[in-house]
């Protein structure tokens, strides 16, 4: 079950860069939605500031309410609790290196003080059921370590770990860039998967990505959110013509 | 055309022999470890031959009967670089993560500074500063406290006289803090930013974060810092002379004096009378020779392992 | 759904992350504590140093030799000019074959087995104890000569200050872009002539620092120079007999009963720290403003 986020007033500023501006967004609970938008739009910003890691900046600030199935995340609770319910992958996968596969997934549990061992094993089969991986890795659990796995591989392992910890939310920052197309149709196959569980939004700059796996979907241009609504109506009839010219590839 | 040609032969030479050059140069490297290496070796003869390997388990020392034996000088050196790293590790660790990890920016570069000047104060004035307040500070404060509360150890006993295995340790561990400091900061920061924010991103605390995302993956490095740290407080001679007592015995008894390999060297070394005295001190050499260059060795593996881009493997 | 069940309440939840801040609070506070544990006494050194130095710097440090133990007005003349002695040779031989070197590994030994090999070797060379040095030259020089003397002295800092030199150049050499080397033989500059005056020249900065370091580190030396060059109560510059050191002058006064001497010895280490603390804050400004001056 998954939790609509809304977003109101939100600006951002790395230093004296105002990179956030006036957002104001609905995002719908338990569907996926995409952010797309030309480099340094700030969809990768505003993104970071749902689980709250662009103040982990010494030099950002963020104004604004961000309200997370009613919570508001500023405001009432603290960034470590806030980050337990907003899952986030990033754009390089990042395995822990030291850690073997099991010890990955179960990371985030271990943090948040469940030991049990039992019940550690079944949320570990569960996420790397989920994340595609486990008949991949099953028999490796724990001889193998996290960085030993190939790239696409490593970014499922991530998808895992931050499913593990059960969130309502699932931030991906280009989940897929880095990877090769196969793997990056395997990435997609999953948050097609998941966006009935879990609310998903995700950043991309691959147009095609973003109509495949997503039913609705925002563009940024420059720290302004210039356009929201459903995918089919953003790469068919956009209303706004700097949308119809980001599409039609006209720059970006 | 042919004089253009004629300076590109010319140069050949001329290349060949620069590059000759540089190399003997970098060959005078190595020609320097053999020749320390082929001295220490070939003056140590006498007592090589005489003692053996026995040499460095027994604990005479007699320079009148020509009866030696290390021991006591390695217990010292042993004891007193084993105190020095339990001293000086914990608050080496403490400073290198507030310097990468919680430090406001305009404070990283002066306070990082005054580290690095701690490191290139030379030995012989922690000594001077050592002997003239160091030893009276412990002797007066800090060793009857330590005989007061922990006297039943059987570690801080009577007599007091502030010249002690205590007093090396802790100027050691002023020395050293450094350079354990430094190179942790150093594999610390090589750890990628990507890995932190891994670790935040599943709802972790600061300290979480600086102990799964960076100590855990940086830890090899962090270890070897250490060992080099223990490599440079096995050989530091001045300090530790100036505050060790240099009384060849073994004391369980941290407030009693000691003595220590370099500080026999530094203390004996110019009035080594027979042959075999000296022969006795240039095998002790030898000893720390080696020793600090299999740690040293050892050290820089470990510290390359992690900041040359190496991922730290699952043991 | 398995994951209703899986999922941890959210009053569990508040109470683990709030015993958690505090443990990570406390850390952070014991890591502060640990800081400033280090730079308090660390200024105090520096301090007291200032002040038992200055009562005791006055002309006669700079101009007398010692006078016997009891009477007052003596100096460190002789072990500053002593020090100076050895310094200079030790720089002649330490500068020119560290560079050397580091020419060596930068241009031709980049990632190759020799390269790495004399990199590794001057890592360890460095960690050899000075004390250990100090025997080997002795057994080298001092024993054939049948005595002390400054040049043994200087051998000994000279060989001490090669790895320092070596992988500094190195370094710098490094910084380099290809593109002003691949400049250079692009006019037809021989290779030798493109590393020693261009390449050379663009890192100069950096190089010059690299020195400027080791021979702070060798200045403050004490253990070698304590069976090479011995010390000597007397003016001395030859390089054929035992000459005084500022470090091992201070050696001498500090262990010593007589509290004359012991003023001499703050004054001395005053003087010793005053020049290491200036070559090393020079180091960190020319380091911070960009060792590629020359390419710019």
């Amino acid at each position: 079950m998954g939790v609509g986020i809304e977003v109101s007033d939100l600006n951002a500023w790395y230093g004296t860069n105002h990179t956030l501006k006036d957002i104001q967004l609905n995002i719908p609970a338990n569907h996926a939605t995409a952010l797309i938008g030309p480099s340094g739009c700030g969809k990768s910003t505003f993104v970071r500031c749902l689980n709250r890691m662009h103040e982990t900046n010494p030099i950002a600030r963020v104004t604004g309410k961000v309200l997370i199935n009613d919570v508001d995340i500023y405001a009432e609770a603290s960034p470590v609790e806030i980050r337990r319910r907003v899952g986030m992958v990033f754009q390089r996968p990042n395995p822990f290196p030291t850690m073997s596969i099991y010890d990955n997934v179960a990371s985030g549990l271990k943090l948040n003080g469940f030991r049990n061992r039992r019940v550690l094993d079944e949320v570990v089969e569960r996420s790397l059921r989920q994340s595609a991986l486990w008949e991949e890795v099953k028999d490796e659990l724990k001889k193998k370590s996290g960085a030993s796995l190939s790239g696409g591989q490593q970014q499922r392992l991530c998808i895992a770990r931050a499913l593990a910890v059960d969130p309502e939310v699932l931030l991906m920052d280009e989940p897929a860039s880095a990877l090769d197309p196969v793997s990056t149709a395997k990435i997609e196959d999953l948050i097609f998967e998941l966006k009935s569980q879990y609310t998903i939004v995700i950043v991309t700059h691959n147009m095609q990505q973003a109509a495949r796996v997503a039913e609705n979907t925002g563009f940024f241009l420059m720290g302004k959110l210039v356009e929201f609504d459903s995918t089919h109506k953003i790469f068919t009839n956009p209303s706004d013509k700097r949308t119809e010219d980001y599409i039609t590839g006209r720059f970006g | 055309m042919r004089t253009f040609l004629r300076g590109r032969g010319n140069s050949a030479v001329a290349d060949a022999t620069f590059r000759g050059l540089v190399f003997l140069c970098a060959l005078s490297i190595f020609g320097i470890v053999v020749l320390i290496a082929w001295e220490l070796i070939s003056r140590s003869q006498l007592t090589l031959a005489k003692f053996g390997i026995g040499f460095f388990f027994r604990s005479a020392w007699d320079p009148v009967n020509n009866n030696f034996g290390a021991w006591p000088f390695i217990y010292g050196t042993l004891m007193s670089s084993f105190l020095a790293l339990l001293i000086s590790v914990p608050f080496a660790l403490g400073v290198a993560i507030f310097l990468t990890e919680m430090c406001p920016k305009w404070l990283r570069a002066p306070l990082s500074f005054l580290t690095e000047l701690l490191a290139a104060i030379p030995s012989v004035v922690y000594g001077l500063w050592a002997i003239f307040v160091l030893i009276p500070l412990l002797r007066d404060h800090v060793n009857p406290m330590l005989m007061f509360t922990l006297g039943w150890t059987g570690l801080f006993t009577p007599p007091n006289a502030g010249y002690s295995m205590l007093a090396a340790g802790v100027v050691l561990a002023i020395m050293i803090l450094p350079i354990i400091s430094s190179l942790t900061r150093e594999v610390m920061t090589s750890v990628p930013m990507v890995q932190r924010e891994g670790v935040l991103a599943l709802g972790a605390t600061r300290w979480e974060m600086i102990r799964i995302g960076v100590l855990r993956n940086a830890r090899i490095g962090i270890v070897g810092a250490i060992i080099l740290g223990l490599g440079r407080a096995l050989g530091e001679t001045m300090a530790v002379t100036m505050v060790i007592g240099n009384r060849p015995e073994i004391v369980k008894s941290l407030l009693a004096p000691g003595y220590t390999m370099a500080s026999v060297l530094a203390n004996e070394f110019s009035e080594a009378t027979s042959d075999m005295y000296l022969s006795a001190l240039i095998e002790i050499g030898l000893a720390l020779f080696l020793v600090t260059i299999v740690v040293n060795a050892c050290a820089r593996l470990l510290v390359w392992m992690v900041t040359r881009g190496a991922p730290a493997r699952v043991a | 759904m398995a994951s209703q069940s899986m999922r941890p309440p959210l009053r569990a939840s508040r109470v683990n992350v709030f015993s958690r801040r505090i443990k990570s609070g406390l850390v952070g506070g014991l890591a502060v504590l640990a800081t400033i544990a280090v730079i308090v006494p660390l200024i105090a050194i520096l301090l007291y140093l200032l002040k038992q130095g200055v009562t005791s710097l006055n002309w006669n440090f700079f101009t007398k030799i010692p006078v016997p133990a009891g009477e007052s007005g003596g100096g460190m003349e002789n072990a500053i000019v002593g020090s100076g002695v050895i310094l200079a040779l030790a720089s002649l031989i330490g500068i020119p074959l560290g560079i050397g070197a580091g020419i060596y590994l930068a241009e031709y030994g980049r990632d190759r087995r020799m390269g790495n090999i004399v990199r590794f070797t001057a890592d360890v060379l460095n960690g050899v104890p000075s004390i250990v040095m100090g025997i080997a030259i002795y057994a080298l020089i001092v024993l054939p000569q049948k005595h002390f003397s400054a040049f043994a002295g200087g051998v000994v800092l000279g060989v001490m200050m090669v790895p320092t030199v070596t992988r500094t150049t190195e370094e710098m050499l490094r910084m380099v872009p290809h593109a002003i080397r691949e400049a250079a033989l692009g006019l037809g500059v021989p290779a030798w002539r493109s590393a020693l005056t261009i390449t050379l020249r663009t890192a100069s900065a950096g190089i010059v620092t690299g020195c400027m370091l080791a021979f702070a580190r060798v200045a403050g030396e004490t253990a070698p120079l304590l069976f090479t060059a011995f010390g000597n109560a007397f003016q001395s510059t030859s390089l054929n007999e035992p000459i005084a050191a500022l470090p091992l002058q201070i050696f001498v006064y500090a262990v010593s009963p007589y509290d004359e001497w012991h003023r001499l010895a703050w004054a001395g280490a005053l003087v010793l720290i005053v020049l290491i603390i200036a070559s090393v804050a020079l180091v960190r400004y020319v380091v911070s403003r960009g060792t590629l001056k020359g390419a710019s």
